[in-house]
């Protein structure tokens, strides 16, 4: 199957990955997906006291376009308020990437762990 | 950018140079080696013929049987429909019941499945973990209306060799016709059919350094082997396979194959020698599963599974190997490998699969190299792994609560 160039860039140079802290309060950990289906990702998000997403970090089991899913919205969710990251769509992602309709479950997923990191986030201030 | 490597020669070979010499001149005018091997009033025929029946002897000699026994096909594929198919309609009255493996080629399993739809009943074994077939299951599954047993002789994924030698004594001795694929096995492990009590055998050439699009079906003689024919239309190949011959393509498959007997011993052993510097060469690295048993396995054949990555992102990054992956991310069904799963290992682990296949220009340089890029993009992905964090940290991944989707 032949790549697009942005999936290539993406999976070749992954931006953000890396593991935070996610006992820590301002860190909200989103893990959706499964290995029996052949694709895990860890989403992690860091929100600042004025509610922005000010760092944002992945790792992911999973083919070429479910790592560039992922890192894509990384360099997407930086900098925006919480409303605004969950108004990432995953057609945008398979858009953007040019994903092909066998990997559209890629971009589902990612936009899955966005709105799972954002949960835990907001169910950690709340118990806070 | 360097060449790719490729590793992939259970998929299909190149041709060798020795064969496509020879099967180009019987194309072209000159040499008035172009005709019709049914054409029986001309020399052009007649050399044709010739050619034919000189393929014909060098495939027989291969496997040691009788010439009159081999039956040009397009492929495996075709020889397995005609097998399978073949006996089932010519034997429709004797019985309706037909055993075979889980881990066939699809060329077997979807013409199984067909054949279920016409009323017939299919007994598909599950092999042992190790990918072989545990021989007092099979005899547990036979009944008095078995017609069939077809099970393959060397698996394409896994590369086992299953024992069709004993499978042959228990179909005889019960009346039972029994088919072999022998596709991956032919030109790779000596193949004797005067003492295996084998029915019908497919091979194809093109898995054995012959061409595309060609093959045969041996047809047992004694004792005799009858079948429906499924393609029509002049009678060729004492009618159960019309169609003009395709004399090229066979002198291709009698080249290949005679070069396979001259050769297989000493090709054996040198890939041997380069599938174990490519096992030692991985085995150093964490978390690397061998899948199917070694012991009973053409030396071509290596399936691996790199825990915690994903087969499709591990094949991205070998770009510069050609090889093939047990994980079916790149198809619609997202399911992983069949024939792992049927030997029971885990979808995590078969999504984590390579196949690794060698072949006659395969070297040591090559391997060497595949070898040092395995390392560092398992390095790299494993990086990449939320699974290898948590195996790392001591998480048991089975007790975690998945959200499949």
């Amino acid at each position: 199957m032949a790549y697009s160039d942005k999936v290539i860039d993406h999976y070749e140079n992954p931006r953000n990955v890396g593991t935070m802290d996610k006992e820590d309060k301002d860190v909200g950990t989103g893990m959706v997906g499964a290995p029996a289906c052949g694709d895990v990702m860890r989403l992690q998000i860091k929100v600042s006291n004025d509610g922005l997403i000010e760092d944002a970090k992945f790792k992911t089991y999973g083919c070429g376009s479910a790592i560039a899913s992922s890192s894509l919205v990384t360099e997407w969710m930086k900098g925006k308020t919480l409303d605004q990251a969950l108004e990432i769509k995953n057609s945008q992602i398979a858009e953007e990437l040019a994903l092909p309709p066998v990997k559209i479950h890629c971009s589902v997923l990612a936009e899955d762990a966005i709105k799972a990191a954002i949960e835990d986030y907001k169910t950690k201030q709340s118990s806070a | 950018m360097s060449k790719t490597i490729y590793l992939d020669y259970a998929a299909t070979t190149p041709v060798d140079e020795r064969v496509a010499e020879k099967m180009c001149k019987y194309l072209v005018m000159e040499g008035g080696l172009f005709g019709n091997a049914a054409s029986r009033s001309h020399s052009y025929g007649w050399a044709a013929d010739q050619a034919v029946e000189e393929a014909r002897k060098q495939v027989a000699q291969l496997v040691n049987c009788d010439p009159r026994e081999i039956v040009w096909t397009s492929g495996a594929t075709e020889a397995d429909n005609l097998a399978i198919k073949g006996v089932a309609e010519f034997y429709v009255k004797k019985g309706k019941h037909i055993i075979t493996s889980k881990t066939e080629h699809k060329a077997v399993l979807d013409v199984c499945r067909n054949l279920e739809r016409f009323g017939y009943e299919v007994t598909y074994l599950e092999p042992e973990s190790s990918g072989l077939i545990d021989l007092a299951k099979l005899e547990a599954a036979m009944r008095p209306d078995t017609i069939l047993v077809s099970i393959m002789h060397v698996n394409n994924e896994i590369g086992v060799i299953q024992d069709i030698a004993a499978i042959g004594e228990m179909t005889r001795a019960r009346g039972v016709l029994f088919h072999v694929d022998a596709a991956q096995s032919v030109g790779k492990v000596p193949i004797d059919l005067g003492r295996m009590k084998v029915d019908l055998m497919s091979f194809s050439a093109h898995k054995a350094y012959g061409p595309k699009g060609m093959g045969a079906l041996y047809v047992r003689r004694k004792p005799r082997v009858r079948l429906e024919a499924q393609m029509h239309g002049g009678g060729h190949e004492r009618g159960m396979r019309s169609g003009t011959l395709a004399t090229h393509q066979i002198v291709g498959m009698g080249e290949a194959f005679r070069i396979a007997g001259e050769e297989m011993a000493q090709e054996s052993e040198r890939i041997r020698m380069l599938r174990d510097q490519l096992l030692k060469g991985v085995q150093d690295i964490e978390e690397v599963y061998v899948n199917g048993d070694m012991e009973h396995r053409v030396p071509h054949n290596l399936n691996i599974s790199f825990n915690y990555v994903e087969g499709e992102s591990l094949m991205m990054a070998l770009r510069e190997l050609a090889v093939s992956s047990g994980s079916a991310c790149t198809s619609a069904s997202l399911e992983p490998s069949y024939v792992l799963r049927a030997i029971g290992r885990p979808d995590e682990l078969a999504h984590s699969s390579l196949r690794f296949s060698i072949g006659r220009y395969t070297t040591a340089e090559d391997i060497q190299h595949a070898v040092s890029l395995i390392h560092e993009k398992i390095t790299k992905l494993r990086e990449l792994s939320p699974l290898w964090d948590m195996y790392k940290e001591g998480i048991d991944l089975s007790t975690v609560q998945w959200s499949a989707h």
